[in-house]
């Protein structure tokens, strides 16, 4: 009886958990998808603003931060009402953009300008701008929030900013045209991808250089149309997942053993991903057939596509 | 007790080496690779204006190499490399040879050239270019990326087979097959008008009529009258024009005695680059060289541009500042430059051409982006565009 009851309670438990929300922002649309998972269905669509692109979720999942990249601002938005509770003075055209672990600073990639600039959220200011190399994209900042790190796409380097005082403390080279940067949980590793070579790569945060450059082949796929962008790794680092653009998958790699593992189809230029909160499930977004694909990560499948909009950009997910 | 002598040559040794310390401390202090680049070009007469629309542009090309050095110092400064560019205009009637022997050959080892092909041939053949690598950022010339191709010369422009096979790709898709071919009446107009033929023999179009332009270029007398009845032929789907200079071309659309849409170099034309191109990033160049030079980028500065980016790009790879060395990494496998167009671009190591999607635009829209969908190679789809190394009468691997 006992049992049955503490079963019952997990599947109320675990109920709750899975009752996910999926935030696309629709770069052509100047939109944001509101996306039911579970359901695989496309809830509704709000204005955002023009030309959305980068999405976050803060830490206590209430607010979500939006780059309104032709209306020069970053938007704050109420992850249940949806609508605008603020915005943020983001400098020109923002695209990509980091929260610190905490959510009360922002890294805000300005790819005209080769600058990043630092927002303190709360005061909505900008307290400081870095000049980096040419068309910073990718940022992100380390869970135990010592580095910052910035890629530029041109100057195909990563820098790396002492979250303290903000000054770049290192620059590595990497592949051309980097595109994403990701922390591990630990903290230990950074893996970047090279969008023109075709490539990943496995930084020491330590030392601050690679420790592993991994290639990707996929039959009967053009070597020029693997494009990796964006990248993610579990919290386990157990495995680590790369959307390859036109080559219109998704890389499973082994992040113990560095062996790409598997490559999933999914939609046309495969762009951005998000976990689940339970990261069971991966999100990816699609940005030529217009949907998104869900990933099974148990068994390696791809469960699911939905129509959500135009271009979608970005994905952002709420418990 | 040592002789005085003895003495004295030990502590002139010691001073010596003291020196030597000196000497590597400073060039420790200065570390940087300074890779010295030459822009080369020479000035055009202005020709008479075919529209207000558009102003002729004097300084094509060197915008793009003063924004490429910018971007590979940028890079620089974290690898402790410093790319110069040094500017040498030469006048109407000055003579390229003289400048390039006096001033460059010997001197620069990576010349971004803007000249015509003869005058490229030309110094790139003479003595004093024995350790030049020379970027030709103006010409499209097919014959010198095959018979005539010097194993010192790397092109960044499509080749006109290169633009043909674009257009044609596209057409087959609309199934647009039946063109009727009209051509100026300049030597290069003839040479489009080849690579016309070629692409069209290449994918299965079929030239139905080929006429030459034999009428004035007089947009009053012209447009109307002549056009309506020139273009009367047999039926065909699109009008495909050689007409490089502009002189009449433009004058075609709307005006063929039966609508049919025009290609070639007016209407529908094939190019490395275009004001409407915003893709993959495009609208960051597209920003930053309008904000530097006040006007779009044109085709010559992109591949300015591009050739002096290729230099850092390779220079920062191998680090190294040395010809030999950047030339083989250039055409190696490794090398992938961006480009702005969604493909890597690579140099092809048989004719020293540069690998690139090719982009096919109307006036105010970008129609497409070739190679097209479908258009299948075993190496890269990029090679479906232009000589391939099987058809290429050059080798530049076995030439040098």
């Amino acid at each position: 009886m006992k049992n049955k009851i503490l079963a019952l309670i997990l599947t109320i438990l675990c109920a709750a958990a899975r009752a996910e929300t999926v935030f696309v922002t629709l770069e052509k649309d100047n939109a944001l998808a509101v996306v039911d998972p579970l359901a695989g269905k496309l809830i509704k669509t709000v204005n955002v603003g023009r030309r959305p692109r980068g999405i976050a979720i803060s830490p206590d999942n209430k607010s979500l931060l939006i780059a309104v990249s032709d209306d020069n601002t970053i938007k704050i938005i109420d992850a249940d009402t949806l609508k605008e509770i603020g915005a943020l003075p983001s400098g020109d055209d923002p695209e990509t953009f980091a929260l610190n672990p905490k959510g009360d600073k922002l890294y805000v990639s300005n790819e005209d300008n080769s600058l990043v600039t630092v927002i303190d959220i709360a005061k909505k200011k900008v307290i400081k701008q870095i000049k980096v190399g040419v068309e910073p994209e990718g940022i992100t900042v380390s869970p135990d929030n010592r580095w910052a790190v910035s890629a530029s796409e041109t100057t195909n380097m990563l820098h790396w900013i002492d979250t303290k005082t903000g000054a770049i403390i290192d620059n590595t080279l990497v592949d051309p045209r980097p595109r994403a940067v990701s922390f591990t949980a630990d903290s230990q590793q950074l893996w970047t991808t090279s969008e023109m070579a075709g490539t990943l790569t496995i930084l020491d945060t330590k030392t601050r250089q690679a420790i592993k450059n991994i290639n990707f082949a996929i039959p009967g796929v053009a070597a020029d149309k693997i494009q990796p962008v964006g990248v993610v790794i579990d919290n386990d680092r157990h495995k680590g997942y790369v959307a390859l653009g036109p080559a219109n998958r998704v890389a499973i790699i082994n992040a113990q053993t560095y062996e790409v593992e598997k490559y999933l189809l999914t939609g046309q230029r495969v762009w951005n991903l998000a976990f689940s909160p339970n990261q069971e499930r991966l999100y990816t977004t699609n940005g030529v057939s217009n949907d998104i694909s869900i990933i099974d990560l148990e068994t390696q499948q791809v469960t699911k596509s939905i129509a959500v909009g135009t271009y979608p950009w970005g994905v952002a997910v709420k418990p | 007790m040592m002789p005085a002598s003895k003495l004295f040559f030990r502590g002139a040794f010691n001073f010596l080496l003291f020196l030597q310390l000196l000497n590597i401390h400073s060039v420790c202090a200065a570390a940087e690779q300074v890779i010295a680049i030459a822009y080369l070009t020479q000035v055009q007469n202005t020709p008479p204006p075919l529209t207000i629309l558009d102003p002729f542009i004097k300084d094509k090309g060197l915008p793009g190499a003063e924004l490429a050095i910018k971007d590979n110092n940028t890079t620089g400064q974290f690898t402790s490399q410093k790319f110069v560019l040094k500017k040498f205009i030469v006048p109407v009637n000055g003579d390229v040879t003289d400048v390039f022997n006096k001033n460059i050959g010997d001197k620069f080892h990576y010349v971004v050239s803007l000249l015509a092909k003869d005058n490229l041939i030309k110094i790139a053949d003479s003595a004093s270019a024995k350790h030049t690598l020379f970027f030709d950022a103006a010409t499209q010339d097919d014959a010198l990326r095959n018979g005539q191709c010097r194993s010192n010369v790397l092109h960044i422009l499509p080749s006109r087979a290169m633009r043909a096979d674009a257009l044609a790709q596209y057409m087959m898709k609309k199934r647009w097959t039946n063109w009727f071919l009209v051509i100026g009446n300049t030597q290069e107009d003839q040479l489009f008008a080849d690579a016309i033929r070629r692409a069209a023999k290449r994918f299965g179009i079929k030239i139905v009529a080929e006429k030459n332009w034999e009428h004035t270029f007089d947009a009053r007398r012209t447009a109307q009258s002549v056009v309506s009845v020139f273009s009367q032929t047999d039926d065909y789907d699109v009008l495909a024009v050689a007409d490089e200079e502009g002189q009449f071309g433009e004058y075609l659309d709307y005006r063929t005695w039966i609508p049919r849409p025009v290609i070639g170099t007016q209407g529908l034309v094939a190019t490395a680059w275009h004001r409407t191109h915003e893709q993959w990033g495009a609208i960051q160049i597209q920003n930053r060289f309008k904000e530097a030079a006040k006007r779009w980028m044109e085709e010559q500065d992109y591949a300015a541009y591009l050739a002096v980016r290729a230099i850092g790009e390779a220079a920062t790879r191998t680090k190294s500042n040395d010809v030999k060395v950047v030339q083989d990494y250039m055409l190696s496998e490794k090398f992938a430059l961006q480009g702005y167009k969604g493909s890597p671009l690579s140099f092809r190591f048989w004719d020293g051409q540069l690998r690139q999607p090719i982009l096919l635009a109307a006036p105010r829209s970008l129609v497409t982006v070739a190679p097209v969908e479908g258009f299948l190679h075993p190496k890269t789809e990029l090679d479906t565009l232009g000589f391939d190394q099987p058809e290429s009468t050059c080798n530049m691997a076995i030439k040098q």
